[in-house]
């Protein structure tokens, strides 16, 4: 019953990705049926905001708001920008879409650009995944030869050009206005907010930026209307959700899920635990998300607004599963490491700081730890939490104080003992090491 | 206006006000790193945190608008909370060299640790350290002290107009630099030192000179170019150590060019001039002033005696101040002469007698904000006039202003030209006649009949001419600027007749950039021939018996060098009051007056928006020497002149001004006759000579960094690249140039020359042999 | 400075820019010129920023600011593996280390014949697939055992 896939279903063959296969599975018909009848824009956003679509990039923003934001009569360009640029540890899902079902992101955006008035889209897509992107201007270049970009579209006194914009390996661009300045050339530095984008976007446009995964629910949603994929899941959480599970289950990989699934359901499907070992904690929203040891999280289903009551965040769905034998203060390192390696340096607490936490937490990993390094830890990731221009601050402190809050004992017998409470590393089938 | 409540203070702040500007209007200090009132906002240094009702988070002051019943807290518990945790932050990775840094004592970071940071450090790790780099001569770099403000990065693309610094990679990687290493190659670099809040960037000439709390600060006025940039000039023991500007938001705002900042350095030249001396059979032996004094005014007694008055010719530097300016010419016109001129390096005086008064800039240069369309004529405007280059910059990529040009050259400005018409300079005045034929055209008004017979016909406007037009009539509110070169033109009142035309068939201000302090006073003053006098350049093409050089070197500072130092060294006296001794100098001159440059003496320029600015000296002189105003107050005294009976300085400026200033500028010129077009000579390419900034004054030219900048490159002979295939040429190759003289040079391709041109600066010892600005030059491979 | 062909790939990319926005080409460029060059020597950046009409610190700035772009020669194959959380907990350290074992190099080190670079990279959006490597950037491979690492440098080897 939780598993009721859509952006996936059928997606599977060396062909799916294709228009021909997209249209043969109903793809483009809620573009041709807007065109047709002229739907009006706010129809569509009526049915958007019916459908309890949340932003699935990480933020869960009400997608239907957040399109009625544009200023619709503001003369000249009006942008429209995907953000592909998936890096948060974790979160592997856009690239699966943009592999098996890139048609249904360029009709949400097409769809998306009809009810906002847009000229001009971009893509943004993650740099690592170069092969995706080629995949996505093929598929572009089959829209458009099927008339359903550019100019007059389907025969219409209504246009829109959509090009893909290659990024090349800075994690930060996840962020929409980074996002924005990288696709101007330059560094992806975030911008202060406000102005917001919808006022002041790419080229100082109104722009509208979505996650690939909301383009792609659009079209679905307009197919079974907007009740419907509400109820798919709970109030407020509509419809279905791509969730990346990774880490120490059997089957690593993409499910797409009914919002309000249990988390033992998800566990469930992605094989169990590896090895028969036991779930220790879970990162249950991208590397950002406070993680949650695994008495909190077997009792949460799968939704924005149960995992934040659970003190964490639902994000982008990325589930970072880590059973008994890992060690949290190495885990935490490499975290902490990520985000001291991607940290724009734009602004000082998370420039400055993020290297002060990785720098502590690898002392204490390499059993150099001090008393009082904890509190410490603490008190730096509490300095750059709510400081800083954009987010990156808060993901970077989130991890530190929440390893530090649920694993305390870890980190202290790290300090006392200056080793590991778990065994360092564990031999397995296969040679392969695990953490 | 909207309401605001800070710290409990209610004020009305303007529409569109951040926090930071509101609570600045009430005089409450929130502190800060990156932003800067004349940047961008970066709000990236999180220093400005506040704490605002309703937000979740504290906000930074610098980037949050202020709304209506907003209240805000900029010392409270959570805002101190804030700031102190940035503070920290900042401290982590900073070194503790204070003792050893030039920036201690007036350091932002430093003076902010002592509210807001703490008495130990809590960061153990090891400390980032980042390599110095080379800037260039004058500014220094500690690179680990940087705190990533970017306030150098927004400036140099902001308002230097090309982006010379960023900061590369990212997170606590994140350095500033330039690309590969280069020097800042700008006329403005230096105010990047001000800018950083901290030691990373420094003053390289200052270094180490002194701690900055030594430093006795006294305000002057830039002596260099026509704008008269307001100073504070640091002394230590009396002598100059550092310059910075004094904010004037109705001239130089914050800003300096490089020359104002760094030119006192040629204060401590080895070539001041100290003593009085005179040449007696080839050589020179110093003397008191007593003895100088007395010899002046016996022979120029006796040369008016004899000859009367116009065997005399006063020819004075145009930085020369109010005060010695209209002692000069009274003393001139006390002996009897109206041989009287400080500019030197005009060609063209047919205006003098149809002008109808000083000229000026025509507008004050605050109006430069909202001007739609600005026409400059003859300019090298971003070298000669740096910071109303920056001005028009700032308008024309801020307000979109935009900006036009006709001329022999196009050099980057670094600023968008909308139109441009470039034309060799023969060309220029029936370039501006098409210009006001197409203005004629599109604004459907006529030109004055005088001129309209000598407009060309409509098949010969040439399309930048027209585009040139069109600029100017597409703005309501409009400048027509004439540069340096046009006012140096051989035909200069014709192109200031053109210029009154499109102005007035633009509904536009007509104006002139000037090109030094007191290139407007000069006028005010009467430092001008009177009726039956001799010119500038009459004095040279006439020979006169004797001469007195007031500030200019003979070389250098003329329209024609070479004929100027053979004039003058034929000359029966030439007395040269000057702060420096060369050897042209001593080639021309029988007597050398060692006098004050401006930071020994109290003086005026009048700037070219008509503003008197005095000075006082701000060091003791060094030697005899003496201010000019005294040295020819008692020169008249010696020569027993009525009315140089001066007490002070501000009484001879009360003389020299008594006509007041506002009246008398005035920019509009009656009819010239059309000139007979020389025909250039075949064969030849006609000479551009731009006076290079760092050349462009005594002072100027011995200022060490200065002259390691790349704008003090040695002279080179700059063609299209079209030209030089024409001759034979090879960009880098040597060639040998002749004009008067012949000199040889390295040529270099330069699209922004007009065709048939070559540009060749001037005021430099490379280039005085070839003779006039002007004219006819031959190139050949060597 | 580049090649015609480089040079038409990146006038294909400016194209998908508003007029007048051609420095949103810069990551195209960069990445399309370094392909052709192997890394991004400094006279490279320029060329590309005077293409692109941008002060050549500002692509400086691009081109230091993402980290798939090379500011130093590297192996005629670059490696670049994975060791963030998710692939760290599936086998990514380890097929780090298998591979600085293969080679006989370090993170950020090439081979003595040229061949190899190997780099630690970050979250390459790929986490399902771990261990998960790029080879040269633009492909890359999963589910990195020793043995299907054995086979990739066997095949590089051959190129």
């Amino acid at each position: 019953m939780s598993a009721h896939a859509l952006i996936l279903a059928g997606a599977g063959g060396e062909r799916a990705w294709r228009l021909q296969d997209y249209a043969a599975r109903g793809g483009y018909g809620a573009l041709r049926r807007i065109i047709a009848e002229k739907t009006p824009p706010e129809a569509i956003i009526a049915e958007l905001k019916t459908s309890g679509l949340r932003g699935r990039g990480g933020a869960g923003f009400p997608t239907g708001l957040k399109w009625s934001f544009m200023p619709y009569a503001f003369p000249g360009d009006k942008y429209l920008v995907c953000n592909s640029d998936e890096g948060e540890p974790g979160t592997f899902k856009d690239r699966d879409i943009l592999r098996c079902n890139p048609h249904a992101v360029i009709e949400g955006m097409i769809i998306g650009a009809w009810v906002m008035g847009c000229t001009r889209g971009y893509n943004y897509i993650h740099g690592e995944i170069f092969e995706i992107y080629q995949r996505f201007e093929e598929a572009l270049e089959e829209a458009r030869a099927a008339g359903l970009l550019g100019r007059n579209i389907l025969g219409s006194d209504f246009s829109f050009e959509l090009f893909a914009h290659h990024g090349y390996g800075a994690y930060i661009c996840g962020e929409e206005t980074a996002l924005l300045e990288s696709l101007e050339g330059k560094k992806g530095q975030p911008r202060f907010k406000p102005p917001f984008p919808a006022s002041y976007g790419l080229y100082g446009k109104p722009t509208t930026i979505n996650n690939t995964e909301t383009f792609a629910s659009v079209p679905f949603i307009l197919k079974m209307g907007g009740e419907a994929f509400l109820d798919l899941g709970k109030p407020n959480n509509g419809g279905t959700k791509i969730f990346s599970i990774s880490g120490h289950v059997r089957h690593p990989g993409n499910y797409e899920l009914n919002l309000g699934t249990p988390f033992p359901e998800l566990l469930a499907m992605a094989g169990g635990m590896r090895a028969g070992r036991k779930l220790k904690a879970v990162i249950p929203g991208g590397s950002s998300a406070p993680v949650l040891p695994a008495s909190v999280i077997m009792d949460c289903t799968l939704d924005f607004d149960a995992i934040s009551k659970a003190g964490s965040m639902l994000g982008s769905g990325a589930v970072i599963v880590m059973d008994e034998t890992t060690c949290m203060v190495r885990a935490l390192e490499r975290l902490s490491y990520f985000y001291h390696e991607e940290s724009c340096g734009q602004c000082t607490p998370c420039r400055e700081g993020t290297g002060w936490l990785y720098r502590v937490v690898r002392r204490i990993e390499r059993g150099l730890g001090k008393p009082g390094d904890l509190d410490l830890l603490h008190s730096v990731a509490g300095n750059i939490s709510g400081r800083t221009i954009c987010a990156l601050g808060d993901a970077a402190a989130g991890p530190v104080q929440s390893f530090v809050k649920h694993f305390a004992d870890e980190f202290a017998y790290h300090i006392e003992n200056k080793k590991c409470l778990v065994p360092p590393l564990v031999q397995e089938a296969g040679s392969q090491i695990y953490m | 206006m909207l309401e605001i409540e800070i710290d409990g203070k209610t004020i009305q702040a303007p529409d569109g006000s951040t926090v930071m500007d509101a609570a600045a209007l009430a005089g409450i200090y929130i502190p800060h790193f990156c932003y800067h009132k004349k940047l961008s906002i970066a709000a990236s240094c999180r220093m400005c945190l506040v704490q605002v009702e309703k937000a979740p988070k504290p906000l930074p002051a610098c980037a949050t608008p202020v709304t209506n019943g907003m209240r805000v807290w900029t010392h409270s518990e959570a805002a101190v909370k804030a700031q102190k945790g940035v503070m920290e932050f900042l401290l982590i990775n900073h070194p503790l060299d204070c003792p050893v840094c030039d920036q201690g004592g007036e350091c932002q970071l430093q003076d902010l640790a002592v509210g807001y940071g703490g008495a130990h450090s809590r960061y153990r790790e090891e400390k980032r350290v980042w390599i110095n780099k080379d800037l260039g001569p004058l500014v220094a770099s500690d690179a680990s002290r940087c705190i990533n403000c970017t306030r150098c990065v927004r400036f140099t693309a902001e308002i230097g107009g090309l982006m010379e610094l960023g900061q590369a990679f990212r997170g606590d990687h994140a350095e500033i630099m330039t690309f590969m290493g280069r020097a800042l190659d700008s006329e403005l670099s230096g105010n990047v030192i001000d800018l950083c809040p901290v030691g990373a960037l420094t003053s390289k000439p200052f270094r180490f000179s002194a701690r900055t709390w030594e430093l006795s600060r006294r305000r002057s006025v830039s002596p260099h170019d026509s704008l008269g940039a307001n100073l504070i000039v640091q002394t230590k023991h009396d002598v100059v150590r550092r310059v910075l500007p004094f904010n004037n938001e109705r001239l130089n705002e914050c800003w300096l060019t490089d020359k104002d900042r760094f030119s006192y350095e040629a204060l401590a030249s080895e070539q001041r001039l100290t003593l009085p001396m005179m040449c007696e059979r080839d050589t020179w032996h110093t003397v008191s002033w007593q003895i100088a004094l007395e010899f002046i005014a016996s022979a120029l007694q006796s040369i008016t005696r004899e000859q009367g008055g116009q065997a005399l010719g006063a020819l004075a530097s145009p930085h020369a101040t109010i005060e010695e300016l209209h002692l000069l010419q009274k003393l001139m016109r006390g002996l009897g002469s109206e041989n009287i001129d400080f500019r030197l390096r005009q060609r063209d005086f047919r205006g003098d007698a149809v002008r109808g008064g000083a000229p000026w800039l025509g507008m004050s240069v605050v109006d430069i904000h909202d001007l739609h369309s600005l026409l400059v004529i003859g300019s090298f405007l971003r070298k000669d006039a740096p910071l109303l280059a920056q001005k028009v910059r700032h308008s024309a990529y801020r307000h979109g202003l935009r900006v036009s040009a006709v001329g022999p050259n196009a050099e980057d400005w670094r600023m968008p030209v909308a139109a441009r018409a470039l034309v060799a300079p023969s060309a220029m005045v029936a370039a501006l006649a098409a210009v006001a034929a197409a203005l004629a055209e599109e604004t459907g008004r006529t030109v004055t009949e005088r001129l309209a017979r000598r407009l060309p016909a409509a098949a010969d406007i040439s399309g930048e001419a027209r585009a040139v037009a069109q600029s100017l009539a597409s703005g309501e509110k409009n400048a027509v600027w004439l540069g340096n070169f046009a006012v140096q033109h051989p035909r200069a009142a014709e192109l200031h007749l053109w210029a009154q035309e499109i102005a007035r068939l633009s509904g536009a201000a007509l104006g002139f950039i000037g090109e030094a302090a007191n290139s407007t006073g000069g006028y005010l003053v009467g430092a001008v021939p009177g009726e039956g006098g001799l010119d500038a350049r009459a004095m040279i093409e006439s020979p006169r018996r004797a001469y007195l050089l007031f500030g200019a070197e003979p070389d250098l500072d003329f329209a024609d060098g070479a004929a100027t130092v053979a004039t003058l060294a034929r000359a029966q006296l030439v007395v040269a009051a000057s702060a420096f001794d060369s050897p042209a100098l001593r080639q021309a001159a029988d007597v050398l007056l060692p006098i004050a440059p401006f930071t020994e003496t109290p003086g005026t320029f009048v700037n070219c928006i008509g503003e008197a600015q005095s000075f006082n000296a701000v060091a003791r002189s060094r030697g005899e020497v003496r201010p000019g105003w005294k040295v020819l107050r008692v020169l008249g005294n010696f020569l027993e002149l009525p009315g140089f009976d001066h007490e002070d300085f501000e009484s001879v400026r009360d003389e020299a001004l008594a006509g007041g200033i506002p009246a008398r500028l005035d920019n509009a010129i009656g009819d010239v006759p059309e000139a007979n077009a020389p025909v250039p000579r075949a064969g030849c390419l006609q000479r551009i000579a731009d006076v290079p900034i760092h050349f462009a004054d005594p002072l100027a030219r011995r200022a060490p960094s200065l002259q390691k900048t790349a704008d003090a490159a040695p002279p080179a002979a700059r063609m299209p690249a079209a030209m030089l295939a024409e001759l034979g040429v090879n960009a880098g190759d040597r060639v040998r140039v002749r004009g008067s003289g012949a000199v040889e040079l390295h040529a270099v391709a330069d699209e922004g020359v007009a065709p048939g041109c070559v540009r060749i600066a001037a005021a430099h010892a490379a280039t005085v042999a070839l003779g006039p600005m002007h004219g006819d030059l031959s190139v050949e491979r060597i | 400075m580049l090649s015609q062909e480089s040079l038409r790939q990146i006038d294909r990319e400016i194209a998908k820019y508003p007029p007048g926005r051609q420095q949103s080409a810069i990551m195209s460029a960069l990445r399309i010129a370094q392909v052709e060059k192997g890394w991004l020597p400094k006279e490279v950046i320029e060329f590309v920023a005077d293409y692109l009409s941008m002060p050549p610190i500002a692509a400086y700035e691009v081109a230091t600011f993402y980290n798939m772009y090379d500011l130093r020669p590297v192996g005629r194959h670059k490696i670049t593996v994975c060791t963030n959380l998710p692939c760290a907990l599936s086998g990514g350290v380890y097929a780090a280390e298998y591979l600085k074992k293969r080679l006989g190099i370090d993170f950020d080190e090439t081979t003595p014949d040229g061949k190899f670079t190997l780099k630690e990279g970050e979250c390459m959006g790929a986490c399902g697939d771990a261990p998960v490597l790029l080879h040269n950037n633009h492909r890359m491979c999963g589910f990195m055992t020793t043995e299907k690492i054995d086979q990739l440098l066997a095949e590089l080897e051959r190129q």
